[in-house]
Protein backbone atom coordinates (compact mmCIF):
# COMPACT_ATOMS: atom_id res chain seq x y z
CA UNK A 1 0.00 0.00 0.00
CA UNK A 2 2.82 2.40 0.75
CA UNK A 3 3.66 2.51 -2.97
CA UNK A 4 0.32 4.16 -3.70
CA UNK A 5 -0.05 7.90 -3.67
CA UNK A 6 -3.75 8.52 -3.10
CA UNK A 7 -5.60 11.02 -5.23
CA UNK A 8 -6.80 14.20 -3.46
CA UNK A 9 -9.77 13.59 -1.17
CA UNK A 10 -13.20 13.99 -2.75
CA UNK A 11 -11.99 13.63 -6.31
CA UNK A 12 -12.63 9.92 -6.71
CA UNK A 13 -14.94 8.91 -9.54
CA UNK A 14 -14.17 5.22 -9.30
CA UNK A 15 -12.88 3.34 -6.28
CA UNK A 16 -11.65 -0.25 -6.23
CA UNK A 17 -12.07 -1.81 -2.78
CA UNK A 18 -10.37 -5.15 -2.06
CA UNK A 19 -11.13 -6.15 -5.59
CA UNK A 20 -10.31 -9.63 -6.91
CA UNK A 21 -11.02 -11.16 -10.28
CA UNK A 22 -11.01 -14.76 -11.51
CA UNK A 23 -10.97 -16.48 -14.87
CA UNK A 24 -12.38 -19.80 -13.72
CA UNK A 25 -9.80 -20.93 -11.12
CA UNK A 26 -7.15 -18.47 -12.24
CA UNK A 27 -6.77 -15.56 -9.86
CA UNK A 28 -6.16 -12.78 -12.39
CA UNK A 29 -6.42 -9.66 -10.23
CA UNK A 30 -5.29 -9.67 -6.63
CA UNK A 31 -6.62 -7.37 -3.98
CA UNK A 32 -6.79 -4.22 -6.08
CA UNK A 33 -7.38 -1.17 -3.92
CA UNK A 34 -7.12 2.36 -5.31
CA UNK A 35 -9.12 5.26 -6.69
CA UNK A 36 -9.47 6.91 -10.07
CA UNK A 37 -9.86 10.69 -10.16
CA UNK A 38 -12.68 12.58 -11.80
CA UNK A 39 -11.91 14.46 -15.05
CA UNK A 40 -8.35 13.15 -15.19
CA UNK A 41 -6.59 10.66 -17.43
CA UNK A 42 -5.49 7.53 -15.61
CA UNK A 43 -3.22 5.09 -17.45
CA UNK A 44 -2.78 1.38 -16.69
CA UNK A 45 0.64 0.12 -17.73
CA UNK A 46 2.49 -3.15 -17.31
CA UNK A 47 3.80 -6.10 -19.31
CA UNK A 48 1.49 -8.33 -21.37
CA UNK A 49 -0.74 -10.49 -19.23
CA UNK A 50 -0.40 -8.34 -16.12
CA UNK A 51 -4.15 -7.81 -15.91
CA UNK A 52 -4.41 -4.18 -17.01
CA UNK A 53 -7.03 -4.90 -19.69
CA UNK A 54 -8.84 -7.23 -17.34
CA UNK A 55 -9.01 -4.46 -14.77
CA UNK A 56 -10.31 -1.98 -17.34
CA UNK A 57 -13.01 -4.36 -18.51
CA UNK A 58 -14.41 -4.73 -15.01
CA UNK A 59 -15.42 -1.06 -14.88
CA UNK A 60 -18.24 -1.60 -17.41
CA UNK A 61 -18.75 -5.24 -16.37
CA UNK A 62 -17.73 -6.48 -19.79
CA UNK A 63 -16.84 -9.77 -18.14
CA UNK A 64 -20.58 -10.42 -17.61
CA UNK A 65 -20.62 -11.75 -21.17
CA UNK A 66 -18.42 -14.68 -20.22
CA UNK A 67 -19.77 -17.29 -17.83
CA UNK A 68 -16.51 -18.37 -16.17
CA UNK A 69 -15.33 -14.92 -15.18
CA UNK A 70 -16.21 -13.50 -11.78
CA UNK A 71 -15.36 -10.59 -9.57
CA UNK A 72 -15.19 -10.12 -5.78
CA UNK A 73 -14.97 -6.99 -3.70
CA UNK A 74 -16.31 -3.61 -4.67
CA UNK A 75 -15.98 -1.11 -7.45
CA UNK A 76 -17.66 2.13 -6.51
CA UNK A 77 -18.76 4.45 -9.28
CA UNK A 78 -19.77 7.75 -7.67
CA UNK A 79 -20.17 5.83 -4.43
CA UNK A 80 -22.43 3.14 -5.90
CA UNK A 81 -21.14 -0.45 -6.03
CA UNK A 82 -21.34 -1.48 -9.65
CA UNK A 83 -20.76 -5.16 -8.84
CA UNK A 84 -24.11 -5.21 -7.04
CA UNK A 85 -26.22 -7.89 -8.78
CA UNK A 86 -29.14 -5.46 -8.77
CA UNK A 87 -27.12 -3.01 -10.85
CA UNK A 88 -28.70 -2.42 -14.28
CA UNK A 89 -25.81 -3.26 -16.58
CA UNK A 90 -27.29 -1.40 -19.57
CA UNK A 91 -27.62 1.75 -17.46
CA UNK A 92 -24.07 1.26 -16.16
CA UNK A 93 -22.74 1.03 -19.69
CA UNK A 94 -24.53 4.25 -20.56
CA UNK A 95 -22.42 5.86 -17.81
CA UNK A 96 -19.20 4.06 -18.74
CA UNK A 97 -18.28 4.08 -22.44
CA UNK A 98 -15.56 1.95 -24.00
CA UNK A 99 -13.28 2.06 -27.03
CA UNK A 100 -11.37 -1.01 -28.14
CA UNK A 101 -7.94 -1.83 -29.52
CA UNK A 102 -9.08 -2.33 -33.08
CA UNK A 103 -11.60 0.16 -34.45
CA UNK A 104 -15.05 -1.47 -34.39
CA UNK A 105 -17.38 0.58 -36.59
CA UNK A 106 -20.77 -1.08 -36.94
CA UNK A 107 -21.84 -2.12 -40.45
CA UNK A 108 -24.05 0.94 -40.90
CA UNK A 109 -23.74 4.59 -41.87
CA UNK A 110 -21.55 7.05 -39.97
CA UNK A 111 -24.69 8.77 -38.69
CA UNK A 112 -26.29 5.51 -37.57
CA UNK A 113 -23.09 4.42 -35.84
CA UNK A 114 -23.47 7.41 -33.51
CA UNK A 115 -27.26 7.28 -33.27
CA UNK A 116 -27.23 3.55 -32.39
CA UNK A 117 -26.01 4.01 -28.83
CA UNK A 118 -28.03 7.18 -28.20
CA UNK A 119 -31.24 5.44 -29.28
CA UNK A 120 -30.66 2.67 -26.75
CA UNK A 121 -30.95 5.04 -23.81
CA UNK A 122 -32.88 8.11 -24.92
CA UNK A 123 -35.85 8.96 -27.11
CA UNK A 124 -34.81 12.05 -29.05
CA UNK A 125 -36.59 13.94 -31.79
CA UNK A 126 -34.96 13.83 -35.20
CA UNK A 127 -33.60 17.37 -34.77
CA UNK A 128 -32.22 16.64 -31.31
CA UNK A 129 -30.63 13.44 -32.59
CA UNK A 130 -29.03 15.35 -35.47
CA UNK A 131 -27.64 17.82 -32.93
CA UNK A 132 -26.33 15.03 -30.73
CA UNK A 133 -24.60 13.30 -33.63
CA UNK A 134 -22.95 16.57 -34.66
CA UNK A 135 -21.96 17.31 -31.05
CA UNK A 136 -20.34 13.90 -30.63
CA UNK A 137 -18.52 14.08 -33.96
CA UNK A 138 -17.23 17.57 -33.15
CA UNK A 139 -16.07 16.40 -29.72
CA UNK A 140 -14.22 13.55 -31.40
CA UNK A 141 -12.64 15.98 -33.90
CA UNK A 142 -14.19 14.11 -36.80
CA UNK A 143 -17.03 16.41 -37.85
CA UNK A 144 -15.14 18.38 -40.49
CA UNK A 145 -13.98 15.20 -42.18
CA UNK A 146 -17.35 13.43 -42.32
CA UNK A 147 -20.04 16.13 -42.29
CA UNK A 148 -20.68 15.71 -46.02
CA UNK A 149 -20.83 11.92 -45.96
CA UNK A 150 -22.84 11.02 -42.88
CA UNK A 151 -24.84 8.49 -44.93
CA UNK A 152 -21.71 6.61 -45.99
CA UNK A 153 -20.71 3.37 -44.32
CA UNK A 154 -18.60 3.77 -41.20
CA UNK A 155 -16.33 1.07 -42.61
CA UNK A 156 -15.31 3.37 -45.48
CA UNK A 157 -13.26 5.59 -43.15
CA UNK A 158 -9.52 5.23 -42.52
CA UNK A 159 -8.33 3.39 -39.41
CA UNK A 160 -7.70 6.56 -37.43
CA UNK A 161 -11.04 8.03 -38.47
CA UNK A 162 -12.78 4.78 -37.55
CA UNK A 163 -11.25 4.96 -34.09
CA UNK A 164 -12.42 8.56 -33.65
CA UNK A 165 -15.85 7.43 -34.86
CA UNK A 166 -15.82 4.83 -32.09
CA UNK A 167 -14.86 7.49 -29.57
CA UNK A 168 -17.67 9.72 -30.87
CA UNK A 169 -20.06 6.78 -30.61
CA UNK A 170 -19.03 6.24 -27.00
CA UNK A 171 -19.32 9.85 -25.89
CA UNK A 172 -22.59 10.45 -27.77
CA UNK A 173 -24.32 8.54 -24.97
CA UNK A 174 -22.87 11.19 -22.58
CA UNK A 175 -21.10 8.83 -20.20
CA UNK A 176 -19.21 9.92 -17.09
CA UNK A 177 -16.26 7.64 -17.77
CA UNK A 178 -14.59 6.62 -21.03
CA UNK A 179 -12.50 3.43 -21.04
CA UNK A 180 -9.84 3.14 -23.74
CA UNK A 181 -8.29 -0.28 -24.28
CA UNK A 182 -5.04 0.32 -26.18
CA UNK A 183 -6.89 2.64 -28.55
CA UNK A 184 -3.89 3.50 -30.70
CA UNK A 185 -2.05 0.20 -30.95
CA UNK A 186 -3.53 -0.48 -34.42
CA UNK A 187 -2.92 3.06 -35.72
CA UNK A 188 -0.05 4.85 -37.44
CA UNK A 189 1.88 7.62 -35.60
CA UNK A 190 -0.10 10.50 -37.12
CA UNK A 191 -3.47 8.96 -36.29
CA UNK A 192 -2.08 8.15 -32.84
CA UNK A 193 -1.09 11.77 -32.27
CA UNK A 194 -4.61 12.92 -33.18
CA UNK A 195 -6.18 10.47 -30.71
CA UNK A 196 -3.79 11.63 -28.00
CA UNK A 197 -4.72 15.28 -28.60
CA UNK A 198 -8.34 14.25 -28.47
CA UNK A 199 -7.90 12.47 -25.14
CA UNK A 200 -6.40 15.65 -23.74
CA UNK A 201 -9.45 17.65 -24.82
CA UNK A 202 -11.95 15.07 -23.62
CA UNK A 203 -10.75 14.96 -20.05
CA UNK A 204 -12.52 18.22 -19.25
CA UNK A 205 -15.83 16.44 -19.70
CA UNK A 206 -15.05 12.82 -18.98
CA UNK A 207 -13.00 10.70 -16.64
CA UNK A 208 -10.63 8.76 -18.88
CA UNK A 209 -9.03 5.43 -18.13
CA UNK A 210 -6.59 4.13 -20.72
CA UNK A 211 -4.69 0.89 -21.04
CA UNK A 212 -1.51 1.27 -23.03
CA UNK A 213 1.51 -0.78 -23.97
CA UNK A 214 3.35 2.36 -24.79
CA UNK A 215 5.02 3.93 -21.79
CA UNK A 216 5.83 7.16 -23.60
CA UNK A 217 2.14 7.46 -24.38
CA UNK A 218 1.23 6.98 -20.73
CA UNK A 219 3.80 9.60 -19.75
CA UNK A 220 2.54 12.04 -22.39
CA UNK A 221 -1.19 11.90 -21.82
CA UNK A 222 -1.99 10.69 -18.33
CA UNK A 223 -2.29 12.50 -15.02
CA UNK A 224 -2.13 9.31 -12.97
CA UNK A 225 -0.49 6.00 -13.74
CA UNK A 226 -1.05 2.54 -12.32
CA UNK A 227 1.73 0.01 -12.84
CA UNK A 228 0.55 -3.57 -12.74
CA UNK A 229 2.42 -6.83 -12.68
CA UNK A 230 1.13 -10.41 -12.41
CA UNK A 231 -2.33 -9.29 -11.41
CA UNK A 232 -1.20 -6.93 -8.70
CA UNK A 233 -1.19 -3.17 -8.56
CA UNK A 234 2.48 -2.52 -7.85
CA UNK A 235 2.47 1.24 -7.82
CA UNK A 236 -0.05 4.00 -8.33
CA UNK A 237 0.48 7.75 -8.30
CA UNK A 238 0.89 10.94 -10.24
CA UNK A 239 2.34 10.14 -13.63
CA UNK A 240 5.16 12.68 -13.28
CA UNK A 241 6.14 11.22 -9.97
CA UNK A 242 5.88 7.60 -11.02
CA UNK A 243 8.00 8.04 -14.12
CA UNK A 244 10.59 10.36 -12.64
CA UNK A 245 10.81 8.97 -9.19
CA UNK A 246 9.28 5.49 -8.88
CA UNK A 247 9.07 4.14 -5.36
CA UNK A 248 9.23 0.50 -6.27
CA UNK A 249 12.25 -1.18 -7.80
CA UNK A 250 9.88 -3.24 -10.02
CA UNK A 251 8.29 -0.09 -11.45
CA UNK A 252 11.67 1.43 -12.13
CA UNK A 253 12.87 -1.73 -13.88
CA UNK A 254 9.81 -1.72 -16.10
CA UNK A 255 9.78 1.94 -17.08
CA UNK A 256 13.49 2.00 -17.75
CA UNK A 257 13.03 -0.96 -20.04
CA UNK A 258 15.02 -3.46 -18.04
CA UNK A 259 12.23 -5.97 -18.46
CA UNK A 260 8.74 -6.31 -19.90
CA UNK B 1 23.55 -25.82 -56.15
CA UNK B 2 22.51 -29.42 -56.48
CA UNK B 3 20.00 -28.92 -53.70
CA UNK B 4 18.51 -25.91 -55.46
CA UNK B 5 18.24 -27.69 -58.77
CA UNK B 6 16.52 -30.58 -57.03
CA UNK B 7 14.03 -28.22 -55.42
CA UNK B 8 13.21 -26.61 -58.73
CA UNK B 9 12.67 -30.00 -60.28
CA UNK B 10 10.37 -31.16 -57.47
CA UNK B 11 8.54 -27.86 -57.66
CA UNK B 12 7.96 -28.27 -61.38
CA UNK B 13 6.83 -31.85 -60.91
CA UNK B 14 4.33 -30.91 -58.18
CA UNK B 15 3.07 -27.99 -60.21
CA UNK B 16 2.67 -30.22 -63.25
CA UNK B 17 0.68 -32.80 -61.26
CA UNK B 18 -1.57 -30.08 -59.81
CA UNK B 19 -2.22 -28.61 -63.22
CA UNK B 20 -2.97 -32.07 -64.60
CA UNK B 21 -5.46 -32.75 -61.82
CA UNK B 22 -7.11 -29.40 -62.43
CA UNK B 23 -7.31 -30.08 -66.16
CA UNK B 24 -8.81 -33.51 -65.49
CA UNK B 25 -11.53 -32.04 -63.28
CA UNK B 26 -12.31 -29.15 -65.59
CA UNK B 27 -12.49 -31.36 -68.67
CA UNK B 28 -15.55 -33.21 -67.37
CA UNK B 29 -17.20 -30.03 -66.21
CA UNK B 30 -16.72 -28.31 -69.53
CA UNK B 31 -17.80 -31.44 -71.38
CA UNK B 32 -21.00 -31.59 -69.33
CA UNK B 33 -21.71 -27.91 -69.88
CA UNK B 34 -20.96 -28.22 -73.58
CA UNK B 35 -23.30 -31.19 -73.99
CA UNK B 36 -26.05 -29.36 -72.12
CA UNK B 37 -25.56 -26.28 -74.26
CA UNK B 38 -25.28 -28.22 -77.50
CA UNK B 39 -28.38 -30.31 -77.01
CA UNK B 40 -30.31 -27.75 -74.99
CA UNK B 41 -29.94 -24.71 -77.20
CA UNK B 42 -31.25 -26.67 -80.18
CA UNK B 43 -34.39 -27.46 -78.20
CA UNK B 44 -34.99 -23.89 -77.02
CA UNK B 45 -38.01 -22.16 -78.41
CA UNK B 46 -40.65 -19.68 -77.34
CA UNK B 47 -43.21 -22.46 -76.97
CA UNK B 48 -41.20 -23.81 -74.01
CA UNK B 49 -42.51 -20.91 -71.99
CA UNK B 50 -46.04 -20.79 -73.41
CA UNK B 51 -47.20 -24.39 -73.75
CA UNK B 52 -47.81 -27.27 -71.40
CA UNK B 53 -45.91 -30.56 -71.37
CA UNK B 54 -47.28 -32.46 -74.39
CA UNK B 55 -48.43 -36.04 -74.79
CA UNK B 56 -45.93 -38.17 -76.74
CA UNK B 57 -45.95 -37.63 -80.47
CA UNK B 58 -47.56 -34.20 -80.40
CA UNK B 59 -45.97 -31.62 -82.68
CA UNK B 60 -46.13 -28.83 -80.16
CA UNK B 61 -45.62 -28.54 -76.44
CA UNK B 62 -43.45 -26.80 -73.88
CA UNK B 63 -42.52 -26.84 -70.24
CA UNK B 64 -44.66 -23.99 -68.89
CA UNK B 65 -46.39 -26.03 -66.19
CA UNK B 66 -43.09 -27.60 -65.12
CA UNK B 67 -41.27 -24.25 -65.01
CA UNK B 68 -44.01 -22.58 -62.98
CA UNK B 69 -44.34 -25.63 -60.75
CA UNK B 70 -40.61 -25.66 -60.08
CA UNK B 71 -40.63 -21.94 -59.26
CA UNK B 72 -43.50 -22.46 -56.81
CA UNK B 73 -41.96 -25.53 -55.15
CA UNK B 74 -38.47 -24.03 -54.88
CA UNK B 75 -39.87 -20.68 -53.73
CA UNK B 76 -42.08 -22.28 -51.11
CA UNK B 77 -39.36 -24.68 -49.95
CA UNK B 78 -36.97 -21.76 -49.53
CA UNK B 79 -39.60 -19.64 -47.81
CA UNK B 80 -40.22 -22.39 -45.26
CA UNK B 81 -36.64 -23.61 -44.83
CA UNK B 82 -34.67 -20.34 -44.78
CA UNK B 83 -36.23 -18.52 -41.81
CA UNK B 84 -36.02 -21.64 -39.65
CA UNK B 85 -32.44 -22.21 -40.82
CA UNK B 86 -31.39 -18.61 -40.16
CA UNK B 87 -32.91 -18.66 -36.68
CA UNK B 88 -31.24 -21.98 -35.87
CA UNK B 89 -27.93 -20.65 -37.22
CA UNK B 90 -28.28 -17.60 -34.97
CA UNK B 91 -28.85 -19.88 -32.00
CA UNK B 92 -25.74 -21.92 -32.79
CA UNK B 93 -23.45 -18.94 -33.33
CA UNK B 94 -24.74 -16.55 -30.67
CA UNK B 95 -26.02 -18.75 -27.87
CA UNK B 96 -25.01 -22.37 -28.33
CA UNK B 97 -21.31 -22.14 -29.16
CA UNK B 98 -20.25 -24.60 -26.53
CA UNK B 99 -23.29 -25.84 -24.63
CA UNK B 100 -24.72 -29.36 -25.04
CA UNK B 101 -27.76 -28.27 -27.03
CA UNK B 102 -25.54 -26.44 -29.51
CA UNK B 103 -23.21 -29.40 -29.87
CA UNK B 104 -26.06 -31.85 -30.45
CA UNK B 105 -27.79 -29.54 -32.90
CA UNK B 106 -24.56 -29.05 -34.83
CA UNK B 107 -24.00 -32.82 -35.00
CA UNK B 108 -27.56 -33.57 -36.15
CA UNK B 109 -27.33 -30.78 -38.68
CA UNK B 110 -24.16 -32.28 -40.12
CA UNK B 111 -26.02 -35.58 -40.50
CA UNK B 112 -28.91 -33.84 -42.23
CA UNK B 113 -26.48 -31.96 -44.46
CA UNK B 114 -24.99 -35.19 -45.76
CA UNK B 115 -28.22 -37.20 -45.86
CA UNK B 116 -29.00 -38.42 -49.38
CA UNK B 117 -31.91 -36.44 -50.75
CA UNK B 118 -33.81 -39.62 -51.56
CA UNK B 119 -33.97 -40.33 -47.83
CA UNK B 120 -35.63 -36.94 -47.31
CA UNK B 121 -38.04 -37.78 -50.16
CA UNK B 122 -38.99 -41.12 -48.62
CA UNK B 123 -39.36 -39.54 -45.19
CA UNK B 124 -41.84 -36.98 -46.48
CA UNK B 125 -43.57 -39.72 -48.48
CA UNK B 126 -44.05 -41.80 -45.35
CA UNK B 127 -45.09 -38.90 -43.11
CA UNK B 128 -47.12 -36.71 -45.45
CA UNK B 129 -48.00 -38.45 -48.69
CA UNK B 130 -48.92 -41.78 -47.11
CA UNK B 131 -50.96 -40.17 -44.32
CA UNK B 132 -52.84 -37.68 -46.53
CA UNK B 133 -53.23 -40.27 -49.24
CA UNK B 134 -52.10 -38.06 -52.09
CA UNK B 135 -49.03 -36.63 -53.76
CA UNK B 136 -49.10 -32.86 -53.37
CA UNK B 137 -47.25 -29.59 -53.91
CA UNK B 138 -47.13 -29.10 -50.16
CA UNK B 139 -45.30 -32.39 -49.69
CA UNK B 140 -42.80 -31.39 -52.39
CA UNK B 141 -42.22 -27.97 -50.83
CA UNK B 142 -41.72 -29.58 -47.43
CA UNK B 143 -39.14 -32.03 -48.80
CA UNK B 144 -37.24 -29.17 -50.44
CA UNK B 145 -37.46 -27.13 -47.22
CA UNK B 146 -35.80 -30.02 -45.37
CA UNK B 147 -32.93 -29.84 -47.87
CA UNK B 148 -32.64 -26.06 -47.55
CA UNK B 149 -32.60 -26.19 -43.77
CA UNK B 150 -29.16 -27.71 -43.04
CA UNK B 151 -27.43 -25.64 -45.73
CA UNK B 152 -28.84 -22.39 -44.37
CA UNK B 153 -28.13 -23.37 -40.76
CA UNK B 154 -24.52 -24.13 -41.59
CA UNK B 155 -23.82 -21.01 -43.66
CA UNK B 156 -25.62 -18.71 -41.22
CA UNK B 157 -23.64 -20.12 -38.31
CA UNK B 158 -20.34 -19.90 -40.20
CA UNK B 159 -20.98 -16.35 -41.36
CA UNK B 160 -21.92 -15.19 -37.86
CA UNK B 161 -18.81 -16.87 -36.45
CA UNK B 162 -16.74 -14.78 -38.86
CA UNK B 163 -18.05 -11.57 -37.29
CA UNK B 164 -15.27 -10.49 -34.93
CA UNK B 165 -16.16 -10.73 -31.27
CA UNK B 166 -14.92 -7.19 -30.76
CA UNK B 167 -17.90 -5.96 -32.76
CA UNK B 168 -20.29 -7.73 -30.38
CA UNK B 169 -18.41 -6.40 -27.37
CA UNK B 170 -18.51 -2.88 -28.81
CA UNK B 171 -22.30 -3.09 -29.09
CA UNK B 172 -22.66 -4.57 -25.61
CA UNK B 173 -20.35 -1.85 -24.28
CA UNK B 174 -22.90 0.76 -25.38
CA UNK B 175 -25.49 -0.95 -23.20
CA UNK B 176 -27.28 -2.76 -26.01
CA UNK B 177 -29.37 -5.77 -25.01
CA UNK B 178 -28.55 -9.06 -26.64
CA UNK B 179 -31.33 -9.11 -29.26
CA UNK B 180 -30.35 -5.64 -30.46
CA UNK B 181 -26.70 -6.70 -30.73
CA UNK B 182 -27.67 -9.72 -32.82
CA UNK B 183 -30.31 -8.13 -35.04
CA UNK B 184 -28.72 -4.76 -35.66
CA UNK B 185 -25.00 -5.52 -35.51
CA UNK B 186 -23.88 -9.13 -35.96
CA UNK B 187 -26.63 -10.30 -38.32
CA UNK B 188 -26.20 -7.11 -40.29
CA UNK B 189 -22.44 -7.63 -40.52
CA UNK B 190 -23.04 -11.17 -41.79
CA UNK B 191 -25.94 -10.18 -44.02
CA UNK B 192 -24.37 -10.84 -47.40
CA UNK B 193 -23.00 -14.18 -46.26
CA UNK B 194 -26.39 -15.27 -44.96
CA UNK B 195 -28.10 -14.24 -48.21
CA UNK B 196 -25.40 -16.08 -50.14
CA UNK B 197 -26.14 -19.19 -48.11
CA UNK B 198 -29.83 -18.97 -49.00
CA UNK B 199 -29.00 -18.52 -52.68
CA UNK B 200 -26.71 -21.55 -52.64
CA UNK B 201 -29.43 -23.56 -50.93
CA UNK B 202 -31.85 -22.52 -53.70
CA UNK B 203 -29.28 -23.60 -56.27
CA UNK B 204 -28.96 -26.92 -54.50
CA UNK B 205 -32.69 -27.72 -54.49
CA UNK B 206 -33.40 -26.36 -57.98
CA UNK B 207 -32.20 -29.59 -59.56
CA UNK B 208 -33.25 -32.09 -56.89
CA UNK B 209 -35.31 -34.91 -58.38
CA UNK B 210 -35.44 -37.66 -55.79
CA UNK B 211 -37.26 -35.71 -53.06
CA UNK B 212 -39.91 -34.55 -55.54
CA UNK B 213 -40.41 -37.95 -57.15
CA UNK B 214 -42.03 -39.23 -53.94
CA UNK B 215 -43.81 -36.05 -52.92
CA UNK B 216 -44.96 -33.58 -55.57
CA UNK B 217 -44.70 -36.28 -58.22
CA UNK B 218 -45.46 -34.50 -61.47
CA UNK B 219 -48.42 -33.27 -63.38
CA UNK B 220 -49.13 -33.42 -67.09
CA UNK B 221 -51.47 -30.46 -66.82
CA UNK B 222 -51.58 -26.89 -65.59
CA UNK B 223 -52.31 -26.88 -61.87
CA UNK B 224 -51.52 -24.30 -59.23
CA UNK B 225 -53.18 -26.23 -56.44
CA UNK B 226 -50.71 -27.22 -53.74
CA UNK B 227 -53.03 -30.03 -52.71
CA UNK B 228 -52.59 -31.74 -56.07
CA UNK B 229 -49.52 -33.32 -57.65
CA UNK B 230 -47.46 -30.50 -59.12
CA UNK B 231 -45.43 -30.41 -62.32
CA UNK B 232 -41.74 -29.53 -61.89
CA UNK B 233 -38.65 -29.50 -64.06
CA UNK B 234 -36.50 -32.22 -62.47
CA UNK B 235 -39.16 -34.94 -62.48
CA UNK B 236 -40.31 -33.92 -65.97
CA UNK B 237 -36.72 -34.16 -67.18
CA UNK B 238 -36.39 -37.56 -65.51
CA UNK B 239 -39.59 -38.81 -67.14
CA UNK B 240 -38.93 -37.30 -70.58
CA UNK B 241 -35.28 -38.28 -70.78
CA UNK B 242 -36.14 -41.90 -69.97
CA UNK B 243 -38.83 -42.01 -72.64
CA UNK B 244 -38.33 -43.40 -76.15
CA UNK B 245 -39.99 -40.33 -77.72
CA UNK B 246 -37.66 -37.89 -79.45
CA UNK B 247 -39.76 -34.77 -78.86
CA UNK B 248 -39.86 -35.59 -75.12
CA UNK B 249 -36.09 -36.07 -75.09
CA UNK B 250 -35.62 -32.69 -76.75
CA UNK B 251 -37.78 -31.06 -74.08
CA UNK B 252 -35.74 -32.82 -71.38
CA UNK B 253 -32.55 -31.26 -72.73
CA UNK B 254 -34.22 -27.87 -72.83
CA UNK B 255 -35.23 -28.34 -69.21
CA UNK B 256 -31.67 -29.34 -68.26
CA UNK B 257 -30.37 -26.20 -69.91
CA UNK B 258 -32.90 -24.01 -68.07
CA UNK B 259 -31.97 -25.47 -64.69
CA UNK B 260 -28.24 -25.19 -65.43
CA UNK B 261 -28.60 -21.56 -66.47
CA UNK B 262 -30.72 -20.87 -63.40
CA UNK B 263 -28.16 -22.40 -61.03
CA UNK B 264 -25.34 -20.61 -62.82
CA UNK B 265 -27.21 -17.32 -62.49
CA UNK B 266 -27.79 -17.91 -58.76
CA UNK B 267 -24.12 -18.66 -58.18
CA UNK B 268 -23.05 -15.55 -60.04
CA UNK B 269 -25.58 -13.49 -58.08
CA UNK B 270 -24.25 -14.93 -54.83
CA UNK B 271 -20.70 -14.00 -55.78
CA UNK B 272 -21.65 -10.49 -56.80
CA UNK B 273 -23.53 -9.94 -53.54
CA UNK B 274 -20.65 -11.26 -51.49
CA UNK B 275 -18.10 -9.15 -53.33
CA UNK B 276 -20.22 -5.99 -53.20
CA UNK B 277 -20.52 -6.29 -49.44
CA UNK B 278 -16.79 -6.81 -48.98
CA UNK B 279 -15.94 -3.73 -51.01
CA UNK B 280 -18.34 -1.37 -49.27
Amino acid sequence: MNAHTPIPAGEAQIAFRNFNFFYGDFHALKNIHFEIARSKVTAFIGPSGCGKSTLLRTINRMYDLYPHQRAEGEILLDGQNLLDPRMDVAALRARVGMVFQKPTPFPMSIYDNIAFGVGLHERLSRADLDDRVEWALRKAALWDEVKDKLKQSGMSLSGGQQQRLCIARGIAVKPKVVLLDEPTSALDPIATARIEELIDELKDDFTIVIVTHNMQQAARISDYTAYMYLGELIEFGLTDQLFVNPRQKATEDYITGRFG
Amino acid sequence: MDLHRRRKLVNRLALGLSMGAMAFGLTWLIWILWTVLDLGVGALSLSLFTEMTPPPGADTGGLLNAIVGSLILVGLGTAIGSPVGILAGIYLAEFGRSNWLGRITRFVNDLLLSAPSIVIGLFVYATVVATTGRFSGWAGALALALLVLPVVIRTTENMLMLVPNSLREAAFALGAPRHVVILRVTLRAARSGVVTGVLLAVARIAGETAPLLFTALSNQFWSLSLNEPMANLPVTIFKFAMSPFQDWQRLAWAGVLLISLGVLGLNILARILFRAEKLS
